[in-house]
């Protein structure tokens, strides 16, 4: 469960998402303006800020501009229907963590705000061992394994397992693959990122009873124990 | 003031004829007071000279000879031609000798030896004119005065003063010379630029502003906003087609859409009915978005400029990144992406959109290069320098375009495929255009015998390296 707080003028499209948002377990506040978004999120503790580009009183990006010059750091995700390359980074460099163009589907939010939610905070420990039941990814030695055989991955499918992992138990979209593996933001017309995608599976899931990477139909890609939405298990490592 | 006259007096031309005057006048002004003020002391001082010499000549006159001796020295010297004024008198004041019929009777009486400006005339009934004197006393209770007309002063400030009323009316006809050419030639240009802007925001967007052909400031002013026109007239174009776009090929998805909601609302008998309506309806959409984001990113790349955004690229190392991303897609369906990379220096570009146009020509090959005669799908993705140009060219071994349709298919919505069965939106080629045309380049379609060949070009990075050793025949399957 996360706290997450909605900036967003659009009342009708701002209820929609915090409906969203309750069904699936987390708590959300709304506020409508850049105003009222701004002292909201520097009171009240939130786990994930949404917000709009463009609002009423103070536009979306000087929202998290005031708020990371005041050494908020709440992870940040950016609405906007500007949704050009130029424009993402625009919003990135203002402070923003990730940036989703309108109109957007609801499951890629929600895969969006719950990557952000339990992305490892910085400075603290970082991971250098993940594991899923008996799948384990150790990406200082660059090895994969599961139940204790070696699975030999090339070094994308490697990246690509990594941030499914990264991700354990959370829904991950094509989009969110192709931005964070291969860097490239665009919308590709094919089924390219599946086929990447079965590669994997092939590899990991083909020879064991257990299927761990799972298809969540219209949204994207999990990595789950069974049907339950519990995260990974991780080692972490002080460093 | 009437209209016509205060327009005048508004001119540009007009003023800066009046400014040229007054500065002209003001100067010329200066140079002759400065220039007659001068020669008029040297003047002066001379004749002083002159007075003081004759002086000393009749004193010593009358040292050697008395009185009697200096009305003779006076008479002879007063018959001299050019010879300066003399006045001798007694105590009473009777003239003696001298030459100078009238004067100021206070002049004989401060005798003082000082140098005085006087009026006088030389004989009876002639005019009186001015002259610099200085008057002695003479012992024995006569007084003399010596003095030198001031006549070739006169002269000269009147010959100066002739000068200057020439030079103004010099000045002031060059003033209005100035002025006839600047308001002919050059307010006129600019009449005719106001005109033709006039027209242009009167909606007339081809209109350009006219050029005299000589390259002066006014040409160049007008050939910039002529470039301008050209790029403004471009986006406009741009919306426009956006615009068609969108009455034409969006209306007929949209209506779709309609439809079956319309039919799902009226026939539905259950839930199951309802959900199925529902998940087409969010896949039309879904398609919709796709199109609309496609529209606007060609409308956006279109809009941009050229020097914004773009560095330098390895083309060669997006050529295989793409061919890493796409290698799989092909071998799952028995065909094979081959690479064909020759060293070459970077491109000018931006990674993003150079990716983005190798996605679309890879994804077009994929769409529509199957062959028929179930030959396995191949596509070669080439990287080549020619001069200053790095070409990055896409060649599958499908059915091709032929030749008459290779001009049209980039065009927006064009689909060569009438049924329209096929997926995709047309869209594809378009942006693969822009993006080229952004970077300075062209997207060319060839016969690749068979298949197809689409070749972009772009410019290498000025002082960029030559890349790595090649790989040619690096296949990926």
């Amino acid at each position: 469960m996360m706290r997450i707080l909605i900036i967003e003028d659009d009342k009708q499209a701002s209820a929609y998402l915090a409906k969203g948002l309750k069904e699936v377990g987390h708590m959300a506040d709304q506020a409508a303006d850049g105003d009222e978004g701004l002292s909201m999120a520097l009171d009240g503790a939130y786990d994930v800020l949404i917000v709009d580009r463009m609002l009423p009183r103070r536009d979306g990006l000087s929202v998290i501009q005031a708020l990371r010059k005041s050494g908020n750091h709440t992870p940040v995700l950016i609405l906007s229907a500007l949704g050009q390359v130029d424009d993402r980074v625009t919003g990135l460099r203002a402070g923003g963590d990730d940036y989703l163009p309108k109109p957007y589907a609801f499951t890629e939010l929600l895969a969006r705000v719950e990557a952000l939610g339990r992305r490892p905070k910085s400075g603290g420990d970082v991971e250098t061992v993940y594991r899923v039941a008996d799948l384990e990814l150790d990406r200082l030695a660059h090895r994969c394994t599961r139940a204790g055989r070696d699975i030999p991955l090339q070094p994308r499918e490697f990246r690509l397992l990594e941030y499914l992992m990264q991700h354990a138990g959370q829904v991950v979209t094509r989009t969110m693959l192709l931005e964070n593996v291969w860097e490239y933001h665009f919308d590709p017309q094919t089924n390219v990122i599946d086929v990447h995608i079965s590669r994997l599976r092939s590899k990991i899931d083909k020879d064991f009873d257990t299927p761990l990477l799972q298809t969540v139909r219209g949204a994207g890609y999990t990595i789950r124990t069974g049907s339950g939405r519990e995260g990974a298990d991780r080692d972490s490592t002080a460093g | 003031m009437t209209a016509p006259l205060a327009r005048l007096l508004r001119t540009t031309a007009f003023k800066l004829s009046l400014l040229y005057l007054a500065v002209f006048t003001g100067l010329s002004g200066f140079l002759l007071f400065s220039v007659s003020h001068n020669t008029d002391s040297l003047m002066t001082e001379q004749v002083v000279q002159t007075v003081d010499a004759e002086i000393q000549g009749l004193s010593d006159q009358y040292a050697r000879g008395g009185a009697r001796a200096l009305v003779s020295a006076i008479d002879s010297r007063a018959r001299r031609p050019d010879a300066s004024l003399y006045l001798f008198v007694d105590f009473a004041g009777n003239v003696l000798a001298g030459n100078i019929s009238r004067l100021p009777t206070t002049v004989l009486e401060e005798a003082d030896g000082g140098v005085r400006r006087v009026k006088y005339a030389r004989g009876e009934g002639e005019m009186e004119r001015e002259a610099v004197v200085r008057t002695f006393e003479v012992p024995g209770g006569f007084r003399l005065l010596v003095g030198r007309d001031l006549g070739e002063q006169a002269r000269f400030r009147d010959i100066l003063a002739g000068a200057l009323r020439v030079w103004l009316v010099v000045v002031i006809l060059m003033a209005v010379v100035t002025w006839a050419f600047v308001s002919r030639r050059v307010l006129k240009r600019i009449d005719a630029m106001a005109a033709s802007s006039r027209q242009i925001m009167d909606g007339n967007l081809s209109q350009r502003l006219p050029l005299a052909g000589n390259g002066d400031e006014f040409d160049r002013l007008a050939v910039s906003l002529n470039a301008m026109l050209d790029r403004i007239e471009l986006l406009m174009q741009g919306l426009r087609d956006v615009t068609d776009n969108i009455a034409h090929d969006l209306k007929t998805p949209l209506t779709r859409l309609r439809s079956r909601l319309e039919t799902t609302l009226r026939e539905a008998r259950g839930e199951a009915d309802l959900r199925e309506a529902l998940e087409a309806t969010i896949e039309d959409s879904e398609g919709l978005i796709r199109i609309f984001d496609a529209l606007l990113r060609i409308a956006r790349v279109e809009a941009m400029s050229p020097d914004r955004g773009l560095e330098p690229v390895d083309v060669r190392a997006i050529a295989e990144e793409m061919a890493e991303l796409y290698g799989p897609v092909l071998e799952d369906e028995g065909g094979r992406l081959s690479l064909d990379l020759a060293p070459v220096p970077k491109a000018l570009g931006n990674r993003e959109l150079i990716a983005q146009a190798l996605v679309n020509l890879i994804e077009n090959a994929l769409k529509y290069a199957r062959t028929d005669d179930g030959q396995p799908l191949s596509i070669t993705v080439m990287v080549r320098q020619e001069k200053d140009r790095i070409l990055l060219s896409v060649a599958d071994n499908g059915p091709g375009i032929m030749a008459k349709d290779r001009d049209r298919v980039v065009d927006r919505f064009v689909r060569l495929e009438q049924s329209r069965s096929e997926p995709g939106y047309g869209l594809g080629l378009s942006l693969v255009r822009a993006i080229a045309r952004l970077h300075g380049g062209t997207l060319v379609l060839a016969d690749a015998q068979p298949g197809l060949l689409a070749r972009l070009d772009l410019v290498a990075a000025p002082d960029a390296k030559t890349g790595g050793e090649g790989r040619n025949g690096d296949d990926r399957s």
